[in-house]
């Protein structure tokens, strides 16, 4: 099979809204291959088409080369779902949510119960085996229901914003079991809000804004396809701006500080010093955020 | 559009697996779940039986108590199913997303309504079973044949659990859910020849409830069962409730479907 999951012209619509207008992706086996972009963007629109919970409006989609229109159930047997909103079975303990859910898949008791002691401890949740659900932290239960997602032992893995909320310790952990899943060979499809987390992890990812995607790439690409190599820093003075403007050096203003995109920082940042009287200077490499920002506007999405 | 609310859904064994997620729940909290069953029949007996029976005396030649005995029980099968698949089904879907948590796995959303419809049918059951011990103490059942009230509670319950699966396919709210409760449930609890002989009803009133007051059906055949007094009407009750549950067992799989499906 040459492709996971192939998308060709997708739309999806609420009434007159378009929350998906128009996307084509390509996911191949044993990549990571993340989706970032602005609250509302339409990623977990997206997500949901593609583990059969939403039917698409247009264009054409496949998974494992099944329509899942027409083949949910054989898609939904292969992939394991981290969803944005957690929803985990508050009437149940850590160890019996994942037995109850390895049951919807018919998989039988004796073997779900053995895999649930083994998810829990790559979950690091065996402590918390026998606790009610409401009884774990935030960052437990993203964990849990990263577990879960395992039961069936999915080939295709779809996470929605897997570490939302998560403490710098937590999305390590989980970083850590994404990247060891991985190398596992299986495919993982995430979304994500955090750049960083897009960088580590991602071998490819698109950027999507108001439902479409503008652009597609490794994180290394885009950020010299659309940035450059390095960013040069400065305080938003009208001494170090007018300078700027008198050599002919294009900038952005973010606030306080004055931003250089270029190829060659420590020249920049020596003229900057130099000739403008720059109180601070901070030269950077660019980042998959800059790119971000760039792309997506700086405003506040709703 | 309507012709896709009365399609025939697709539906497999895995509607078993959200029934049985439904009855490990209710076992987990078996002892609150228990003493209802037993305490309501003690409190409508003493209450209606011995206290309304002592002045009312006899219903043509059938005791009081033993007339409204078999009511108390069509009561029951109504509310423990009416009640799961409205507010019980409501806090699942909505409060605790465990339709969506479901529908994630090859089970189809058809398939999870399907076994909730099944899990509410099977409360009136379980309810019904616990309730007869009491009635048989009391003496006011006949016996063997009153244990036909058991299988007959499956399906009696699966009628008031479509119709409530309905309600909450189309409810906005928790809170809406209360207007059913209130405009239809307690109506039928009056006026379905439950603690009164349908017949002193006006003829038009009774027409009424005979059409579309589902509970009159279930009474009249509780009530055959328990004074073991068979008559060929209640085969047309039995049509009734055959027919109603199925038409109404699609409507409610496609209701829901259309609420959850966007
Ligand atoms: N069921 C729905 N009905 C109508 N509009 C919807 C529905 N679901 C999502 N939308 C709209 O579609 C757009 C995309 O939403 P979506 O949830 O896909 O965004 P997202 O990229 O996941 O955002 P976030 O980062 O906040 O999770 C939003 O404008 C949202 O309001
Ligand atoms: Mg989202």
């Amino acid at each position: 099979m040459e492709t996971v999951i192939e998308a060709s012209n997708l739309v999806k619509q609420f009434g007159s809204f378009r929350a998906v207008d128009t996307i084509n992706f390509s996911v191949r086996p044993g990549e990571v291959f993340g989706f970032l972009g602005p609250n509302g963007a339409g990623k977990t629109t997206t997500m949901k088409m593609i583990q059969c919970a939403s039917p698409r409006t247009s264009g054409s989609l496949s998974v494992f080369g099944l329509d899942p229109g027409t083949h949910s159930h054989e898609i939904k047997a292969m992939i394991g779902v981290v969803p944005q909103e957690t929803n985990l079975d508050t009437e149940f303990s850590t160890i019996e949510n994942l037995i109850v859910y390895s049951r919807y898949f018919g998989i039988p008791k004796e073997v779900a119960e053995e895999r649930a002691e083994k998810l829990l401890d790559f979950v690091q949740l065996t402590e918390k085996r026998d606790v009610n659900i409401e009884k774990l932290s935030g960052g437990m239960k993203r964990r849990l229901i990263l577990a879960r997602a395992l039961v069936n032992q999915p080939k295709l893995l779809i996470l929605d914003e897997p570490t939302i909320g998560l403490d710098p310790q937590a999305r390590h952990l989980i970083w850590e079991k994404l990247k060891l899943l991985r190398s596992l060979g299986n495919t993982i499809v995430l979304t994500t809000h955090y750049l960083e987390e897009a960088e580590r992890l991602c071998d490819r990812l698109v950027i999507m804004n108001n439902g479409t995607i503008l652009v597609e790439g490794s994180p290394a690409e885009l950020v010299r396809d659309h940035v450059g190599s390095g960013i040069v820093e400065a305080e938003h003075s009208p001494e170090v701006v007018e300078c700027l403007s008198h050599m002919g050096i294009s900038y952005e203003v973010t606030g306080d500080i004055v931003q250089v995109v270029t190829d060659n920082p420590r020249l920049v940042a020596q003229e900057l010093l130099r000739k403008c009287d720059a109180k601070q200077v901070l030269t950077r490499a660019a980042t998959l955020e800059d790119v971000f920002l760039k792309l997506t506007g700086r405003g506040l999405k709703e | 559009m309507i012709q896709d609310l009365f399609a025939i859904p697709r539906l497999s064994g895995n509607a078993w697996t959200v029934w049985k997620r439904n009855l490990d729940v209710f076992q987990k909290t078996w002892r609150v779940n228990l003493v209802p069953p037993f305490i309501e029949p003690f409190l409508y007996l003493i209450a209606l039986g011995f206290g309304l029976g002592g002045f009312v005396g006899y219903i043509g030649d059938v005791p009081y108590i033993d007339f409204i005995a078999p009511a108390i029980v069509a009561v029951s099968i109504m509310n423990s199913a009416f009640f799961e698949c409205t507010y019980g089904s409501y806090v699942r879907m909505y409060y605790g997303k465990t339709f969506d948590a479901i529908i994630a796995t090859p089970v189809s959303i058809e398939e999870v309504i399907a076994g909730e419809l099944l899990w509410g049918a099977t409360r009136s059951m379980i309810y019904t079973s616990l309730m007869l011990p009491v009635l048989i103490l009391f003496g006011v059942v006949n016996v063997p044949t009153s244990l036909l009230l058991i299988p007959f509670a499956f399906l009696g319950g699966l009628l008031f659990a479509c119709i409530a699966m309905c309600f909450t396919a189309v409810t906005p709210s928790i809170d809406a859910l209360n207007y059913p409760s209130f405009l239809f449930i307690t109506p039928m609890l009056l006026f379905s020849g439950t603690f009164f002989p349908i017949t002193v009803l006006p003829p038009a009133l009774q027409a009424f409830a005979f059409a579309v007051l589902p509970l009159t059906h279930v009474v009249s055949i509780c009530r055959g069962i328990t004074l073991t007094l068979f008559t060929p009407f209640m085969l047309l009750d039995l049509a009734w409730i055959a027919i109603v549950t199925t038409v109404l067992f699609i409507l409610a799989i496609n209701l829901m479907k259309r609420r959850l499906v966007v």
